[in-house]
């Protein structure tokens, strides 16, 4: 663990037409760790992950206050690109969700489109390298051309991953990755998480407390628009601060 | 007569229904009953209604044939058996008082006098043994109302076959039509071969009214015709296919939902105008301006009546199907790969191009397809604006016909019923039903396919 920090989320207030989202949640990531955001449903954790890459900017009653700081720089500046900013912040989503085309061109998709590589060659190099990175390659080397829904859902999420990758961002979001996986993707998908955290910084919406124990450094536990209790995951699951959060990771709440 | 024969049936099988009712809802008093009251009623309804009518139909279906016969042994000496039954059917237009025309013909006056007093008997006869008939199934319907009876299960059976007939009705009724079109077809082809109607470059067809009457032997070749049709229809489609498909674009993908509120029905709208109102629009606005910019950018061949503008016409009135169904299809992609493609960093231009379009391409096709069919087979607009003569052009600003006009043109006013002209009609609406038909299982199948795969 570096200790960098990476993201730095301050005073952010989130609403919703009349109703509020989220309030004053302050919460610091650091760069090359897992952060982990749990709590029951309807708390804001994906809200929250949302607001990191402006997926928020698509609902249109959805309004935003405070600053969110990545690498000491507000991406909510009318200076900010959107596009750009989701450049540098990929995410996946809850249930897998290729692109109608074939294996090769899903993970393709990002550097074509942001004119990344000059050649096929590079291209190719690309593309194999991040499917090397989500361990998708090896499984899939034999039918890149074959269309991504063909895969099995955890190959799915896999090859999501990839393509999540393939244009090398630095803060990688990902809300419930393994929600719909049965146990064994899921185990994948952790190894994965661990192996990732290496050159990545991840931040991970999940359901399961086990899961956030087992693949995240720090967790933050939210509750009903508020951060109750952020931390070291170590430190909030063997001796939580706040009474809530030992409610949650008890199974007393949620 | 039959009219208060009929009222006095349904008056039966009402008071039928209030008889097994009543009585049955005292019985449910004391009892649980198998079926309810009202049901037992519905049981002496449909048990005095339903032989009642059938014996009505089958009646006069018999009174007459037994008609027909009797009335053509008047005319038995004469042997045309067309004028036979024209014969007839005056003496029955005679005495119905629809005719007050007297054949010369010594079988008539005593034919007349055989059908008044035919129908006289008749109707006396139908009176008493249908009504004789339906009360005894009136008297026998009223047996039943018992604790255990199952009413129910009767109502129940005769809902079904009630839903079955109207099922088979609209299917024989599809079926009769393609009969009668193919029946009439063959006749054509009886004096016009099938190759020279199908690739004949040459429509012209006028036949001779008297034998010896010259140059009219009238030629039928059809490709003239079926080429103004997909000319004025693609010229159609290069106008509906990209305002439909980028206002469907617009509307499911930038729109607020408010904006989409209101547009989406303003567009459907445009579906509910009468073509004959868009024939107007062609004829009284699209055609002099038309012709004013041929004008100003001094086009000298340009007509009033021109492909260009019954096709752009044309097009205006399909963007509604183009546009509707195409947003269909869009909106049917999932949001995950909307929102996928976006957190990769694309614009949502890019995201509509490269991901939403490849994922509803089937939709999309299909909704072209159904909108193309649409306009071959369209009628009012094209005979208001494009004309009857039909060239040989793939010139937009000429003058093209199409096949709906041509039967239009075949088919009014006084026509013979056997003359190759009046059947070459039905040869052309046949071709054309069969091309729709083929275009429409084909987007079908396409539309259904796509569907499926998010399903």
């Amino acid at each position: 663990m570096t200790e960098k920090l990476k993201l730095s989320i301050k005073n952010l207030d989130v609403h919703y037409g009349d109703k509020q989202a989220l309030f004053n949640v302050n919460l610091n990531i650091m760069e090359k760790e897992v952060t982990s955001l749990i709590g029951p449903s309807g708390c804001g954790k994906s809200t929250l992950l949302k607001c990191i890459n402006r997926m928020n900017d698509l609902v249109e009653i959805c309004k935003i206050r405070g600053q969110i700081l990545l690498d000491s720089q507000d991406i909510n500046e009318a200076s900010q690109d959107p596009v750009l900013l989701r450049m540098k912040v990929g995410m996946v989503f809850q249930k897998p969700n290729p692109f109608p085309k074939s294996i090769y061109d899903n993970v393709a998709f990002g550097p074509k489109l942001h004119g990344m590589t000059k050649s096929k060659e590079q291209l190719d190099n690309v593309v194999i390298q991040s499917l090397s990175k989500s361990g998708l390659y090896e499984e899939v080397k034999d039918r890149l051309f074959e269309p991504g829904t063909s895969l099995s859902g955890g190959q799915q999420q896999r090859l999501c991953i990839a393509r999540a990758l393939a244009i090398n961002p630095e803060i990688l979001l990902m809300d419930e990755p393994c929600s719909a996986l049965d146990p064994i993707a899921t185990a994948k998908i952790e190894d994965l998480i661990a192996e990732l955290k290496q050159q990545y910084t991840i931040v991970i919406v999940t359901h399961s407390m086990q899961q956030a124990a087992r693949v995240s450094d720090r967790t933050a536990y939210m509750h009903m628009g508020e951060l109750v209790e952020t931390g070291l995951t170590k430190t909030i699951f063997s001796n939580p601060q706040h009474e809530k959060t030992q409610d949650y990771i008890t199974g007393r709440i949620g | 007569m039959t009219e208060f024969l009929l009222i006095l049936i349904i008056a039966l099988a009402l008071y039928g229904f209030v008889l097994n009712k009543s009585k049955a809802n005292a019985l449910s008093e004391v009892n649980i009953m198998h079926s309810q009251p009202h049901y037992h009623g519905l049981y002496s309804a449909f048990m005095t209604l339903v032989p009642a009518i059938i014996l009505l139909i089958s009646w006069s279906f018999i009174v007459n044939i037994i008609t027909n016969i009797t009335l053509k042994e008047f005319f038995s000496d004469v042997t045309d058996s067309g004028l036979v039954r024209f014969y007839t059917d005056g003496v029955i237009a005679y005495v119905e008082g629809s005719s007050e025309s007297i054949i010369d013909h010594v079988g008539f006056l005593p034919a007349v006098e055989h059908y008044q007093s035919l129908q006289y008997n008749n109707k006396i006869l139908q009176f008493i043994v249908i009504l004789t008939l339906t009360l005894m199934f009136f008297r026998y319907s009223l047996k039943f109302v018992e604790v255990q009876f199952k009413a129910r299960d009767y109502i129940e059976k005769v809902v079904i076959y009630v839903m079955r007939a109207s099922a088979v009705f609209a299917i024989f009724v599809t079926i009769g039509i393609v009969l009668s079109l193919l029946f009439e077809t063959l006749r054509f082809f009886d004096s016009v071969n099938v190759f020279d109607f199908l690739f004949g470059l040459h429509w012209s067809p006028q036949m001779a009214i008297r034998a010896d009457q010259v140059g009219s032997s009238g030629s039928f070749g059809a490709i003239p015709v079926f080429t103004g049709t997909l000319l004025i229809a693609f010229i159609a489609m290069a106008v509906a296919a990209p305002i439909g498909m980028f206002s469907a674009i617009y509307l499911s993908q930038y729109a607020s939902d408010r904006v989409r509120s209101y547009a989406k029905p303003i567009i459907e709208i445009l579906a509910g105008i009468p073509t004959v109102v868009y024939g107007f629009f062609a004829v009284i606005t699209v055609a002099p301006f038309f012709r004013d910019m041929g004008a100003f950018l001094s086009f000298t061949n340009m007509s009033s009546e021109s492909a260009l503008i019954a096709g752009s016409v044309l097009g205006i009135m399909i963007i509604p199907f183009v546009a509707s169904l195409t947003d269909d299809a869009l909106t049917a992609v999932p949001r995950s790969l909307k929102e996928g493609s976006l957190a990769m960093g694309a614009t949502l231009s890019e995201t509509t191009k490269q991901v939403i379009i490849p994922a509803s391409f089937h939709g999309i096709v299909g909704s072209f397809l159904l909108a193309f069919s649409r306009a071959i087979g369209e009628t009012m607009i094209v005979v208001m604006a494009a004309g009857f003569a039909a060239n040989l052009t793939f010139n937009p600003f000429d003058s093209v016909s199409t096949v709906t006009v041509q039967i239009v043109g075949l088919l009014t006013g006084d026509q013979e019923f056997d003359s190759p002209k009046t059947l070459s009609a039905f040869a052309l609406a046949f071709v054309l039903f069969f091309i729709t038909l083929v275009l429409n299982v084909i987007s079908l199948t396409i539309v259904k396919k796509y569907r499926e795969e998010y399903e």
